[in-house]
C-alpha cells in the first residue's frame, strides 16, 4: 500500500496564521492540587502549540501563584463521591477524608503520582510556563480579600487587574472555568 | 504509508509528514527537513537533536518539551527561539522522531 509522493508532505504548523492566531484563557478559581494542575497542563500544551495564552487566577485559584501557598496546595478527597484509590478500582468513603491525617496522607500520594510522571510541582510548574511565554493575571477582587499585593505573588504574574480589563484582553478567546 | 523522497532519501511518512521510521533518518535528512519548515540549522539546534535521537533510543519515545529541557540544560525560553510556536513537534519532525505523547 506504498504510493510515492513527489513533493514531500509536510506538517502544517500553521507559521502563517501569525494575526488573529489562537488564543486561550483559563480562569483559575480552585486551590485544590488536583484542581490547580489541570489549569496548568491545559496551558503549557497550548503554549507548546503556538496559542496564545492567558490564566486568571481568582478566589482559591490565587493560592496558585501565591508564593505564601503555592508549594503547599492540597487534596482532600472530601466530598468526592467517585474517589477510589488511584489506579485501582477499590473506592473509598469519602467521608473518611475527614479524619485527621487523610488530607496530608493524600496530598503526599497524589504529589509523588505527579512527580513519578516527571510532572514538576506547582512553583516548578508555573516557571515553565513563563518562560514558554504564558501571560498570567491575578484577580483584583481577589488580592484585596487577602490583603496581597503583587510582591506576594509569583514573578510570572504580569499584574493584579480587574474581572473586566480580563475580559477586555481575551476578546476572541476560547475560554475555560476550572 | 506514504513515501517519500527527501534529500535523496527515501522515506516513510505518516499523513502528516513526520517519518514513521526513526532509522531511515539520518544526519543529512535533518537540514532538509528544518529547511521544509523553514528553518535553518545551527549548532543549538544540532545539540538538541542529538539530545533527542540520543533520549529516543534510550527511552523508546520522543522526548517532551520539559524533558528536552531539563534533559540538555537548553532553558525551554531558548527552546521557543530555536523551534519557534511548537518546539516539541518542530525538533522532532527535525530529528525524524515522532511527536512527542507525554502530556507536560
Amino acid at each position: 500500500m506504498s504510493e510515492q509522493s513527489a513533493t514531500p508532505v509536510v506538517p502544517s504548523f500553521d507559521d502563517e496564521s501569525e494575526e488573529g492566531g489562537r488564543k486561550l484563557a483559563i480562569i483559575c478559581s480552585k486551590g485544590n492540587l488536583d484542581m490547580a494542575y489541570p489549569g496548568l497542563i491545559l496551558a503549557n500544551a497550548a503554549l507548546g502549540e503556538g496559542v496564545e495564552t492567558h490564566l486568571f487566577f481568582t478566589f482559591w485559584g490565587f493560592d496558585i501563584i501565591n508564593k505564601a501557598t503555592m508549594g503547599d496546595l492540597k487534596f482532600s478527597f472530601v466530598g468526592n463521591t467517585a474517589m477510589h484509590l488511584p489506579g485501582s478500582s477499590m473506592g473509598i468513603h469519602h467521608m473518611l477524608g475527614a479524619l485527621p491525617g487523610a488530607t496530608a496522607g493524600a496530598t503526599a500520594f497524589m504529589k509523588k503520582q505527579i512527580a513519578d510522571l516527571d510532572v514538576p510541582e506547582v512553583p516548578e510548574f508555573l516557571e515553565l510556563l513563563s518562560a514558554s511565554g504564558a501571560h498570567m493575571w491575578a484577580c483584583r477582587m481577589s488580592a484585596d480579600m487577602n490583603h496581597l499585593t503583587e510582591e506576594d505573588l509569583f514573578e510570572g504574574v504580569e499584574a493584579i487587574i480587574s474581572a473586566s480589563d480580563f475580559i477586555e484582553m481575551t476578546d476572541g478567546a476560547q475560554l475555560l472555568f476550572i | 504509508m506514504p513515501t517519500t523522497t527527501i534529500a535523496g532519501h527515501e522515506v516513510e511518512v505518516n499523513e502528516e509528514g513526520f517519518l514513521t521510521k526513526p532509522d531511515q533518518w539520518t544526519e543529512d535528512l535533518a537540514p532538509e527537513l528544518a529547511k521544509l519548515i523553514g528553518l535553518e540549522l545551527t549548532d543549538a539546534h544540532w545539540q538538541l537533536i542529538r539530545f533527542l535521537r540520543e533520549d529516543y533510543k534510550a527511552q523508546g519515545e520522543t522526548a517532551t518539551l520539559r524533558r528536552a529541557s531539563t534533559q540538555s540544560g537548553v532553558p525551554v525560553k531558548e527552546l521557543f527561539v530555536l523551534f519557534p510556536k511548537k518546539p516539541a513537534k518542530k525538533m522532532a519532525y527535525v530529528s525524524g522522531l515522532p511527536k512527542p505523547k507525554g502530556c507536560v
